[in-house]
């Protein structure tokens, strides 16, 4: 009976009353407790994976064989793409949306809270998994992140520790994407519609459709590969009536998607930055939302461009290759409403905004490269060379990855109630940015002179270009180093300025009505949205 | 290994690090040249339409990245706060929206155009002078000419540059990784058709300067087509990744006048008479060894490894209990693979196969003693 009594002062009390200790973490259930834990999980992958491209440049810094043997080299390619692509892009972006939806749309918390908790932990069981395979007889998967068959078919167990893992990091994003959904929908405060949701929230809510769409296609293709192995089945082999190329088929109708996926929420995060430190409103926030659908749309039907030297038929070639084009509109469309955006605004330069400048240029190029991609006959030229790797590191790095830089810099003071550090940060996207273009750009020369990717070496007529890249890639990885350890520890650590509730001039989205850092409990009453 | 040996090799290594930097920095015939920027040089009608459709494209974007990133810059420069501009409030046009739509639009519309007309040239495979059959193995390529000229000739192409020379043991030559024993050969001026194939994964036949990278798809044929314009020798490398050695499978296409095709057939095909195998011909150990030697170095070396010792995941021959036991499972293994390990029946001839059995099973510390006869593969294929 004392618990009536005592009911007003526990409501006083609850924005601090949580569990503590290994129980805070592993039973959690509060949506910023596991949005932290993704992030630290993805950045840990990240730095794996760095490591990993870091093995890979060393052996390619010269060319013959020094320090690793090719089947070496070949598993570690295949980890670095399957570690940033699950373990480091994916994960970090369900970390900025579990810490921001509830905030942007003044919900108290994720819809499924026990779902969230059981998404998170499934990961690092996986990434025990993933990374497990490299101690397996033969090791880890070689066969390239695209696990193409029948390649896969001749790999050691460690090929079907790698499935497992895909098939639970694949479970983990479909329930994170079904989470995402039911808050964004079901959770938005009184007065918010959805056109009046903040760009983050809308650029995940299609994002999270697409993850359900398509990690399925994937579960399916990398199932068949397993049965194919051990079953007895020939999807993929055509000894038993199978089709190699039927794999790729699969594979792209999700991957390309994927693609999409991992930038997507980057466009969301941008979208959020230029305006807050343009002081101007977003340019066409209606045609943005068309733009981020349009683009989920036409990336159901663009999978084959992957596939041009498979041997298609000219009409399929054909088709690809206009549809593949026509993704170029509605990206297009986003670069210009950001221009206009910061077109007669009244701008600042802080780091978050540096970031979504450096983000914009560099996306374009990777753009560009795109669209040369996406003509069927230049393609034949490109496809398996290093321009293709130029190409999707200027989209995943220089997108993703900066983007989320971005979001970072942007969000540390609700995160960590401090200011990150402006002058290190400004050290922080300098040189990521001159590193990561002394990496890639020279590999856009690579390949159109011709480089394979996933060689483990090269003519010497490759040697100046290949050393210049190792030495970008060694720059790039310290600068992330120095980024976890004079930018993030000492934010969490509390140390820099104290942030106030709402650091940036115009910022008006709901995460800044809250007390920074964010309490453990926010909007339990919801917010009034005029 | 003792330490002088390590000191060798150390000093090797260094010795030739700095000189494939240095002094290697030489153009290689038919393939990149040194820190090169752009496609190859064109060798067909094809590859020169390819040229022109990059350039169209550079430009294109070029022009659009300099508009718009220039607007953007101006913004940056002109439109901050330290300058004191005031932010306008304008935003939501919609004719400005559908005119920034539309634009893109068409100038999308107007790069496939160009491009449409060499794609349905690229896919016309019809009336072809000679076709030459193309076979993906982990890790070299077959040929086999099946029609036109030349026909009936088949041979295997594997990489001929040395162990050494890519464990910086040896120099590097400027083909370093792009040379091989058996070049395929075709006439200038003719339409060749490549079909291809493969024998175990998916490998693809490339040659940058002649526009064409075809997958070879094991189980199922594709093909494409070229009409090499100059005389010269043209390189290429397996573009699909297709296993540890995957660059190491290299093509190299020789394109010679019609005079000099012609005088290449009759010696390929006199060649080929005199390498056929008498399968009833019993061979002593010595000339099996001497045989087996060879085809060890180009088709088992690059995995078990010269000494026979093996590396990582493939096993040792050397003292192995699989290569020292019965010869019936030898046969099977060397005949079905097994795991990693290819399928040899139908990719070397009984004879080499013999004749490397008898090589692995009384090299290195192996003394078996036996000899392996070509005959003895032939029944055991047969079936009997």
């Amino acid at each position: 009976m004392s618990t009536i009594s005592t009911t007003h002062d526990h409501a006083h009390d609850h924005a601090h009353d949580h569990p503590h200790g290994w129980r805070r973490w592993l039973f959690a259930t509060n949506h910023k407790d596991i949005g932290t834990m993704y992030l630290i999980f993805a950045f840990v992958s990240l730095l794996a994976g760095g490591v990993m491209a870091l093995g890979i440049r060393l052996e390619l810094f010269q060319p013959g064989l020094q320090y690793l043997r090719p089947e070496f080299f070949n598993q570690l390619t295949t980890m670095h793409g399957l570690v940033m692509v699950f373990g480091a892009i994916m994960p970090a972006f369900v970390g900025f949306a579990n810490w921001m939806i509830p905030l942007q749309i003044g919900a108290s918390d994720m819809a499924f809270a026990r779902m969230n908790n059981f998404s998170f932990w499934i990961l690092p069981v996986a990434a025990l998994l993933l990374f497990g395979s490299f101690l397996a007889p033969g090791g880890a998967p070689s066969g390239g992140w695209t696990l193409y068959a029948p390649l896969t078919l001749q790999m050691g167990p460690g090929m079907d520790m790698a499935i497992f893992a895909l098939h639970l990091l694949g479970a983990s994003s479909i329930m994170g994407s079904i989470n995402i959904i039911v808050t964004i929908l079901n959770m938005r405060a009184p007065g918010m519609t959805l056109m009046k949701m903040p760009m983050f929230c809308w650029t995940w809510l299609i994002t999270a459709y697409l993850l359900i769409a398509v990690m399925p296609v994937l579960a399916g293709a990398i199932t068949m590969v397993l049965t194919d192995r051990h079953f007895g089945t020939s999807f993929f082999s055509a000894a038993g009536g199978g089709d190699p190329v039927m794999y790729q088929h699969i594979f792209w109708f999700f991957g390309h998607p994927e693609v999409y996926i991992m930038i997507l929420p980057a466009f969301g995060i941008i979208s959020e930055v230029v305006p807050v430190f343009a002081r101007k409103r977003l340019f066409g926030y209606a045609s943005m939302v068309y733009a981020t659908s349009s683009i989920a749309i036409l990336s159901f039907i663009v999978w084959a461009h992957h596939m041009f030297t498979t041997g298609m038929p000219v009409t399929g070639q054909l088709f690809f290759m206009y549809a593949t084009m026509l993704i170029a509109v509605p990206t297009g469309v986003k670069i210009f409403n950001w221009v206009a955006t910061m077109w007669k605004g009244s701008m600042t330069f802080e780091t978050p905004m540096l970031w979504a400048i450096g983000f914009i240029f560099v996306f374009t190029i990777g753009g560009f490269t795109g669209l040369v991609l996406a003509m069927a006959p230049i393609d034949i030229g490109l496809q398996d060379t290093y321009y293709v790797v130029a190409h999707f590191h200027y989209v995943l790095v220089a997108g993703s990855l900066f983007a989320m830089f971005a979001g970072f810099y942007y969000w540390c003071p609700k995160w960590t109630g401090r200011m990150a550090d402006e002058f290190r940060g400004k050290i922080h996207f300098w040189g990521s940015m001159f590193f990561f273009n002394l990496t890639f750009f020279p590999m856009h020369f690579l390949g159109l002179a011709g480089m394979p990717r996933r060689y483990a070496d090269y003519p010497t007529q490759f040697a100046d270009f290949n050393l210049i890249a190792s030495i970008g890639g060694l720059g790039f990885g310290l600068m992330q180093v120095y980024f976890l350890l004079y930018v993030v520890l000492p934010a969490y650590r509390g140390h820099g300025k104290k942030a106030p509730d709402s650091p940036w001039e115009t910022a008006n989205t709901l995460e800044w009505t809250v007390p920074s850092p964010a309490p453990f409990h926010t909007f339990e009453q919801p917010p009034k949205v005029s | 290994m003792n330490i002088r040996k390590l000191l060798t090799k150390i000093w090797f290594a260094l010795g030739f690090g700095i000189w494939s930097v240095t002094v290697a920095a030489q153009d290689m015939p038919g393939g990149p040249k040194v820190n090169q920027l752009n496609f190859p040089a064109p060798a067909t009608k094809i590859m020169e339409e390819i040229h022109w459709l990059h350039w169209f494209m550079m430009i294109i974007c070029l022009l659009i990245f300099i508009g718009v990133f220039s607007v953007m810059f101006y913004s940056i420069y002109k439109h901050r706060k330290s300058k004191g501009a005031q932010p306008a409030s304008f935003h939501e046009s919609t004719s400005v929206e559908i005119i920034w739509t539309v634009i893109p639009l068409l100038i999308v519309i107007g790069m496939a155009l160009p491009a449409t007309k060499t794609v349905v040239a690229m896919k016309d495979t019809t009336n072809a002078d000679i076709t030459i059959k193309t076979t993906g193995y982990q890790w070299k390529w077959g040929y086999d000419y099946i029609k036109g000229e030349g026909e009936g000739i088949s041979f295997l192409s594997t990489l001929s540059t040395s162990r050494e020379a890519i464990n910086n043991l040896a120099p590097k030559s400027p083909t370093y990784l792009m040379e091989v024993d058996h070049e395929m050969v075709v006439p200038v001026n003719k339409k060749i058709r490549m079909i291809t194939t493969a024998n175990d994964v998916i490998h693809a036949w490339a040659v940058p300067a002649f526009g064409v990278k075809q997958d070879a798809i094991p189980g199922f044929v594709r093909d494409t087509w070229f009409r090499a314009e100059k005389i010269g020798t043209f390189r290429g490398q397996c573009s699909e990744l297709c296993g540890a050695q995957h660059a190491f499978m290299p093509i190299v296409v020789r394109v010679v006048s019609d005079e000099d095709y012609t005088k290449w057939v009759a010696e390929k095909k006199k060649e080929m008479a005199a390498n056929a195998d008498d399968p009833s011909k019993v061979y002593t150990l010595a000339e099996q060894m001497d045989r087996g030697a060879k085809v060890y170095a180009t088709n088992c070396a690059a995995c078990h490894q010269p000494n026979g010792k093996g590396a990582g995941a493939f096993p040792a021959l050397d003292g192995s209990k699989v290569a020292l036991g019965p010869k019936a499972g030898n046969f099977t293994i060397l005949i079905n693979g097994k795991g990693a390990m290819p399928k040899w029946g139908g990719v070397l001839s009984d004879g080499d196969l013999a004749a490397v059995m008898t090589y692995y099973r009384n090299a290195w510390g192996n003394k078996t003693g036996e000899v392996v006869q070509t005959q003895e593969f032939a029944s055991v294929r047969a079936g009997k």
